[in-house]
């Protein structure tokens, strides 16, 4: 288990250098780089000089790579281009907001997903007709869409619940969590019907083997069939379809995040985006790629306490 | 954007691809035609907007904001009193453009690489790591950051998703073609001195375009929401030029006046993607029904009898005349049939009847096909999920359990029949210990302590002859031998005090020497619990160590009947004697294995008369003429031969 874990964490190395190359690359191309950004438009091209200086842009990319990965090794990740905050002091209490967002949303789509995928395995032909065409719709509707739709109804026409902000969960739990219901359940809804379909497949695939049978016919109730021991078995799909769903839910939550006003890092990347802010978007693309990296690893550790093959191996 | 999760689903059609029919069989789904027809209108309407667009994208009448559908405006119009299908239609330039560079990026990249890491192990070497780690990025980091570099450039965020998406399209099509590179004309092509890459181009690529229309669909829905997305956040196409997530940050502003620009816009995003998920299924879906089999789940047996069966092949037997009424259990008349095309029954077992006594063991014994299995799942009751009993009876001390109550008769298993199957490696669940396993089933029936029932179910090891039982109860099935493992299944079906035990072919799987301690086992275990056993083997050897009675299946029905020593010196069914005569522990040395020509037929082709006809050397044209009656050659001896006693003559003679 613990070699598990190790060469999941070595693995994942390489995930985090190409990101970074990725990034840095990239910002190698943009016509004009930070320094014009930064001068101002009416600066001299002596003053821009300077900044790109000031910054270490003039020197050469494998160089500059070298200085921003020294960075890291210090804990920093730069300083914003528009207000000159560094990028960790300005992104770490963002870090609550979307791992709300996107836990809430991966343990909603989960459960929810497990109960319908596993109801529509045993045996009623309508559960799993219904399941069949709401994943479809799941899997289509945009989930931008239906948070605009939640807001419009729930929000304003109902008034049941706030349309935008966060209340931080230290502050008041019961705020924190009346600002992520529509949120969470925005983005919950897509992965809902990928579980939901991925827990039927693999329920149906586990009941069909030899030791179910064997279990049902030296007397074993259904009950313990199903949920001991087929829906362990089942289970571990699942699981690594959550950590997908997880890596999913991070990409729509900067969208979510967007439309109802939560500060979350996705809402920094995006206006950093608009602002050509570098140093915050390449901060952001470290912080989810670490969060996935640890989604992984927890999937990892998930699917090997399930699964004694792996555990004893 | 990745909003949806990567699609895995079409990993699961990995496997021979088709080549031509897919497209015939799939214009028989009505979905999948009016998904195609959408999209094939779309595509028009998006090309020939300049021309058939009622309005320009941006023309203006402010004299007209936010109206809803009217004969001038067939969309209603938006804040400004723009046309809505105008710019709905102008809209789906940019938004089709960018799923086809996304998906022509993803399959330009999958195609070559999927293929060549099925071809080549050191491309596959290589390939691999790089699709995990790909696999592991955040595509929306990478996708803001090209947005940012390239000045909102939206192909350019489209040619990046597309190379994001491309691993997993990858592992797709690498799954497909490994299918097919390991068939034998792929490495008779190499021996003709064709290359790699013609090899690939000619008879790989046209097998796996099945999966990757079903993956290149799912790529172009989730390219679809990506790019509205990134739209609707105002980073791709510039305003005021129109596009799809434009319009739903349109319909958003002005939200608290009017839903419906927020309703329509969202809708043809919605529809146009749905189209693309219900293609991409409708594919697989098809693709599945040429690729696999029908899958089919054990259930107990559901209580439902389709009444007598209409087109009864052969006449009953007088209820099974000759077996014991006093006996454990009485088979009677035993048929069992699966729906068949056009309210049609199949019948798959017919008339079977047979008795067990107490303590008795009685062998089954036939070729597989036979209906041996199906006999003892009808028994205790797990027969496949759409196979009932159709007539006759099972009674177990004399009470019918086919009269039960479901819950009743669910009871019985364990507890009064217990049951043990063939492949012992794949009959224990693989995530709880052998110790959990066989004190869970010993909790069932004895109310005790934890550690009492751990107790019990160490004893339970300790007497199927486990040593250092105490050891094995903490190891999981995977650390466990076959013969092991068979002992830990017989163990557990011991919990229960069966007084019959179905064993289904117990040894067939094992090596021959645990062959013989398993059957030891068994005969001890017989003798101190006194419990019978249902034994199906097809191995006579098995047959003549373990039972005194021994029942002879063909093509679902029994053939011959009576005691096992007798039976196997002077058959009385030719059946039996081409069995006995094809058995190798039973052939003299020296002597060729005489096998019986032909194989055993499908129960569609079960013809009317004896149906075994076709391959015995016996046969007259009386054989086929009508249904043959289970006939009494001599005491307790009973055949489905009406040549019994000039077939052994000639058999002697023969002899």
């Amino acid at each position: 288990m613990a070699r598990l874990v190790l060469r999941r964490i070595l693995v994942s190395v390489p995930s985090l250098v190409v990101v970074s190359v990725i990034v840095f690359v990239l910002q190698s191309l943009i016509p004009g780089d930070a320094a014009d950004t930064l001068a101002g438009v009416n600066a001299t091209a002596a003053h821009i000089a300077a900044v790109r200086a000031q910054l270490g842009l003039n020197r050469p990319l494998p160089v500059q790579y070298w200085h921003w990965l020294d960075g890291v090794f210090h804990g920093s990740l730069g300083n914003s281009l528009i207000n000159g905050q560094p990028v960790t002091s300005l992104l770490d209490p963002r870090l609550e907001v979307t791992l709300s967002l996107v836990l809430g949303a991966t343990v909603v789509a989960s459960v929810i997903g497990v109960l319908l995928g596993t109801a529509s395995s045993l045996d009623s032909r309508v559960v799993r007709r219904v399941l069949d065409v709401v994943s479809v719709v799941g899997m289509a509707i945009p989930s931008f869409w239906v948070a605009l739709l939640l807001i419009a109804w729930v929000s304003v026409r109902l008034g049941w619940l706030p349309a935008t902000g966060y209340v931080s969960l230290s502050s008041s739990p019961l705020e924190w969590a009346r600002s992520l219901i529509l949120p969470v359940i925005a983005l919950a809804l897509t992965g809902m019907t990928a579980i939901a379909k991925q827990t039927r497949e693999a329920m149906l695939d586990v009941l069909q083997r030899d030791y179910i049978r064997n279990l049902r016919a030296n007397g074993t109730g259904e009950g313990s069939v199903i949920f001991r021991h087929a829906f362990r078995s089942a289970a571990m799909p699942v699981v690594t379809m959550s950590g997908l769903l997880f890596i999913g839910a991070l990409g729509g939550s900067v969208i979510i995040e967007q439309i109802f006003g939560l500060p979350g890092l996705g809402e920094a990347a995006v206006a950093a985006t608009s602002n050509k802010d570098i140093p915050v978007i390449q901060g952001v693309a470290v912080y989810f790629t670490l969060l996935v990296i640890g989604v992984n690893l927890v999937t990892d550790i998930i699917y090997g306490l399930l699964n004694p093959k792996v555990r004893t191996g | 954007m990745t909003f949806t999760v990567p699609p895995l689903v079409g990993e699961q059609s990995s496997r021979p691809a088709v080549r031509q029919g897919l497209l015939r069989r799939l214009v028989r789904r009505p979905l999948a035609v009016a998904a195609l027809v959408y999209l094939v209108v779309v595509v028009i309407l998006a090309v020939l907007a300049p021309a058939v667009a009622p309005y320009g994208p941006e023309s203006t009448d402010l004299a007209k904001i936010l109206q809803g559908p009217s004969a001038a405006h067939l969309l209603g119009t938006d804040a400004i009193g723009r046309d809505v299908l105008s710019r709905l239609l102008f809209g789906a330039r940019p938004a089709l453009l960018g799923v086809l560079i996304a998906t022509a990026t993803a399959v330009v990249i999958a195609v070559p690489v999927g293929i060549a890491a099925a071809m080549y192990r050191r491309a596959d070497r290589l390939v691999s790591p790089v699709v995990d780690v790909i696999m592991s990025i955040p595509a929306i980091a990478v996708l803001l950051m090209v947005l940012a570099t390239f000045g909102q450039n939206l192909s350019a965020a489209m040619v990046a998703l597309g190379v994001l998406t491309a691993p997993g399209m990858t592992r797709v099509i690498r799954g497909a073609a490994l299918a097919v590179v390991e068939e034998p004309y792929i490495e008779a092509a190499r021996v003709f001195g064709l290359r790699g890459p013609a090899i690939a181009a000619r008879h790989v690529l046209p097998r796996i375009i099945g999966p990757l229309l079903v993956n290149g669909s799912l790529v172009a829905s989730a390219a679809l929401i990506t790019e509205t997305g990134l739209n609707f956040l105002g980073l791709g196409v510039h305003p005021p030029d129109p596009s799809w997530g434009s319009l739903v940050s349109d319909g958003a502003a002005a939200m608290d006046q009017s839903v419906w620009l927020l309703f329509i816009a969202g809708c043809v995003v919605a529809v146009t993607v749905v189209a693309f998920v219900l293609l991409g299924d409708a594919l697989r879906d098809t693709a599945a029904e040429t690729w696999s089999g029908r899958r089919e789940r054990t259930r107990p047996e559901r209580r439902q009898r389709l009444g007598r069966a209409s087109a009864t092949h052969a006449p009953t037997d007088g209820a099974g005349e000759g077996v014991d009424s006093d006996a454990l259990l009485a088979v009677r008349d035993l048929t069992v049939a699966f729906p068949g095309p056009s309210r049609t029954t199949l019948e798959v077992l017919q008339h079977v009847s047979f008795d067990v006594g107490r303590g008795e063991t009685v062998g089954i014994v036939g070729e597989s096909g036979c209906g041996k299995t199906m006999t003892g799942l009808a028994v205790i009751g797990m027969l496949p999920p759409r196979a009932s009993v159709v007539a006759g009876q099972i009674l177990l001390a004399g009470r019918d359990v086919l009269a039960m109550p479901r819950k009743t008769r669910a009871r019985l298993r364990g507890g009064t029949i217990a049951f043990v199957s063939q492949e012992p490696m794949v009959a224990l669940d693989p995530l709880f210990t052998v110790g959990y396993q066989i004190s869970e089933a010993v909790r069932r029936y004895e109310k005790a302590s934890r550690s009492a029932v751990r107790r019990i179910a160490i004893e339970l090891l300790e007497r199927v002859r486990i040593s250092e039982p105490e050891k094995v109860a903490k190891l999981y099935p995977h650390e466990i031998s076959g013969g092991m493992a068979q002992r830990v299944c017989i163990a557990i079906a011991l919990a229960g005090h069966p007084d019959l035990l179905v064993a289904d072919e117990p040894t067939t799987a094992l090596d021959v020497t645990v062959q013989a301690e398993i059957l030891a086992l068994l005969a001890s275990l017989q003798r101190d619990t006194g419990m019978a056993i249902i034994l199906i083997s097809h191995d006579w050897e098995v047959i003549r160590r373990m039972s005194a009675r021994a029942v002879v299946m063909y093509a679902g029905q029994v053939v011959e009947r009576g005691v096992t020593a007798e039976l196997m010196r002077h058959p009385s069914h030719p059946y039996t004697e081409g069995l006995l005569a094809a058995d190798p522990h039973l052939a003299r040395p020296g002597t060729r294995l005489r096998t019986i020509p032909g194989a055993v037929p499908q129960p569609e082709d079960w013809p009317v008369g004896c149906h075994f006809a076709a391959r015995c050397q016996y046969a007259t044209a009386e054989c086929s003429r009508q249904a043959i009656p289970l006939l009494r050659a001599e005491d307790n001896r009973w055949t489905r031969c009406i040549h019994f006693d000039r077939f052994r003559v000639r058999a002697a003679a023969g002899d």
